[in-house]
């Protein structure tokens, strides 16, 4: 005799009850379950940490806003820096000088980081892709100011002076292992059937990096790269030894010059927040935050870009 | 390049012994005449003595236990198995009658006249319309792209699901759309060979029976193989079986062709015993 047997009318046998022996207060939620309470207990927690994490990231933001909003007016972006008592004066040339400086970077370690990654994910274990790796993730925990050290000792000591040019290499040194290690991955995390399906429809290696892969990785290498140049606009080290500073314009007598000393957003803020003079620290305030605010907006763009693109 | 080798995928070879297996080849309507001796992945001897005749305008379907060597017969055909380290073969596989391993001949280019559609559906992360137009872009297609794209739809039986959203990511769609999708694209470059590797297995019976149903279709137009574990598939569908087996007793692991004719003959009266035994399901 079984209870699920259909000739037995379950009211004619009920203590064949097929929940008999169950109890169901098990069921209930209660507090009183170690694990349940173990449960609640770690999720206060985990959400009490994120706070906790996030106190530091908005109080910064705050900070910047509140000192550095007071100074924000049309005049900081149109004129140069003043002399210490002056009054009023911006920091013009050192947002055009941060803008070409870090795009000169961007043009230079894009293109060779990611070949490089496209290197590294199809040479795989060889020996070599092996080595090119090792060095990469060694260079990401390189200090900033050996980048600059670097370029100071080829481009500014072969060229006989500080520049644009050696201030943009010492940043394309920082940003290139960003950019390798972060396209690597993201080309690593395309599906392999996707590769296996470009090579049945009969692609050559150049078709399937370029049609295939490429395009899958895009959104995830354009992370890579965002996270870059954010770190690359807000270095200040590497810049010392290279671009310097200068309180003109990059752009002079209707050239642009890109072997002479060169203003920077970063640069500025450092020389400004240590003077004995409010205007100069108010400056530097309203520096960090337009420095803040265009990494924000590069970082906007990037993901409308990549929001775009899959649609 | 080697510029004193023969023209590419020419049928009529410059070695004497091709030309009589090309004109055989055509006049038999062998497709692709495959014979494979030996087959290994760097130690591992994986498929011996396996000889199957791919005929035009039919459906051959390739079945047998798990781990015989199937889906490697399969994937030599079109040289797939180039990809995997180690893989060694010994043997000939002659589309047209030219040998496709032969050092003049470029891996590559024999998969744009023997394409395939894998397991797994494997649409790229990109719209419907530049899925199936993938192929066409490869070859530097001129014409009118979207034509093409249309008809391979059609092809597929799939236009009427998709030609609203054409520009809506492949991955959208549902896993039988998905595989039709990739018939499609693998169509839309017309080749004259279409190797399936288990077209059905991660589908549900319905889309199942729509990707058969377009089997039957598409086999007026081209060549067709298929790998599959469903024997009442290959039953409903191909024309040609062959059946392959793996005798793990003597210590070795490598599949070998037990059996091969008309899918009738294999399934009604199989003549080896181990078809017969497969096809009764006492082992599988």
């Amino acid at each position: 005799m079984s209870a699920g047997n259909p000739s037995i009318s379950p009211s004619a046998v009920p203590e064949l009850n097929p929940f008999a022996g169950v109890d169901f207060t098990e069921l209930e939620r209660s507090l009183r379950r170690p694990r349940t309470l173990l449960s609640v207990v770690l999720s206060l927690l985990v959400a009490g940490m994120t706070l906790m994490a996030l106190v530091p990231l908005f109080s910064v933001v705050w900070m910047l806003a509140w000192r550095g909003g007071k100074k924000l007016t049309l005049a900081v972006f149109t004129q140069l820096p003043p002399a210490p008592l002056e009054q009023g004066g911006g920091f013009g040339n050192a947002i055009v000088g941060t803008l070409v400086m870090v795009g000169i970077a961007t043009v230079i370690s894009v293109p060779l980081g990611i070949m490089s990654a496209v290197f590294l994910e199809r040479a795989k274990e060889s020996r070599f892709a092996q080595v090119v790796r090792f060095a990469a993730k060694t260079l990401t925990g390189l200090p900033s100011i050996l980048a600059g050290v670097f370029a100071y000792g080829t481009i500014v000591l072969l060229t006989g002076g500080f520049s644009a040019l050696a201030g943009s290499i010492a940043l394309a040194v920082l940003m290139l292992p960003t950019i390798i290690l972060t396209a690597e991955d993201a080309i690593r995390m395309v599906p392999a059937k996707m590769k296996e399906a470009a090579a049945g429809m009969g692609a050559t290696q150049t078709q399937t990096v370029w049609m295939v892969l490429l395009p899958t990785a895009f959104p995830g290498i354009l992370t890579g790269v965002m996270l870059a140049i954010a770190r690359a606009a807000g270095e200040t080290a590497p810049l010392l030894f290279t671009a310097l500073f200068s309180n003109y314009w990059l752009l002079s007598r209707g050239r642009l010059d890109l072997m002479q000393p060169t203003a920077s957003l970063a640069v500025l803020i450092y020389n400004f927040a240590g003077m004995p003079f409010e205007n100069q620290v108010e400056l530097a305030w309203a520096a960090a935050l337009v420095l803040v605010l265009l990494v924000l907006t590069t970082n906007l763009l990037g993901q409308a870009l990549s929001r775009r693109q899959v649609q | 390049m080697a510029t004193e080798m023969t023209p590419k995928m020419d049928p009529l070879d410059g070695n004497g012994k091709a030309d009589v297996s090309a004109v055989m080849a055509a006049g038999d309507h062998v497709v692709i005449d495959c014979h494979i001796k030996e087959l290994y992945y760097g130690a591992f001897k994986a498929v011996r003595d396996t000889a199957i005749p791919i005929k035009k305008n039919a459906i051959t379907a390739f079945i047998g236990p798990s781990g015989c060597g199937k889906s490697t017969v399969l994937r030599c055909l079109n040289r797939m198995n180039d990809l995997i380290r180690g893989f060694r073969f010994d043997g000939h596989v002659r589309y047209r009658g030219q040998d496709i391993y032969h050092p003049s001949i470029d891996p590559v280019a024999v998969r744009r006249f023997i394409g395939m559609v894998f397991q797994q559906p494997n649409p790229f992360a990109t719209s419907i319309l530049n899925n199936v137009a993938f192929g066409l872009r490869l070859n530097g297609y001129k014409g009118d792209k979207l034509a093409k794209v249309e008809e391979a739809l059609r092809r597929a039986a799939l236009w009427d699901e998709v030609k609203d959203k054409l520009h809506k990511s492949g991955l959208s769609l549902s896993g039988g759309q998905q595989q039709r999708l990739c018939i499609a694209r693998a169509v839309a470059t017309e080749p004259e060979v279409l190797l399936m590797d288990e077209p059905c297995s991660a589908l549900d019976p319905i889309a199942t029976r729509k990707i058969e149903e377009l089997m039957l279709e598409l086999k007026q137009r081209y060549t067709i193989a298929i790998v599959t574990h469903n024997l009442q598939q290959a039953q409903r569908v191909a024309d040609k079986t062959g059946f392959l087996y793996v005798d793990t007793s003597g210590g070795g692991r490598a599949g070998y062709l037990v059996e091969y004719g008309e899918s009738r003959q294999v399934f009604e009266a199989p003549r080896e015993k181990h078809t017969q035994e497969y096809i009764r399901g006492e082992f599988s």
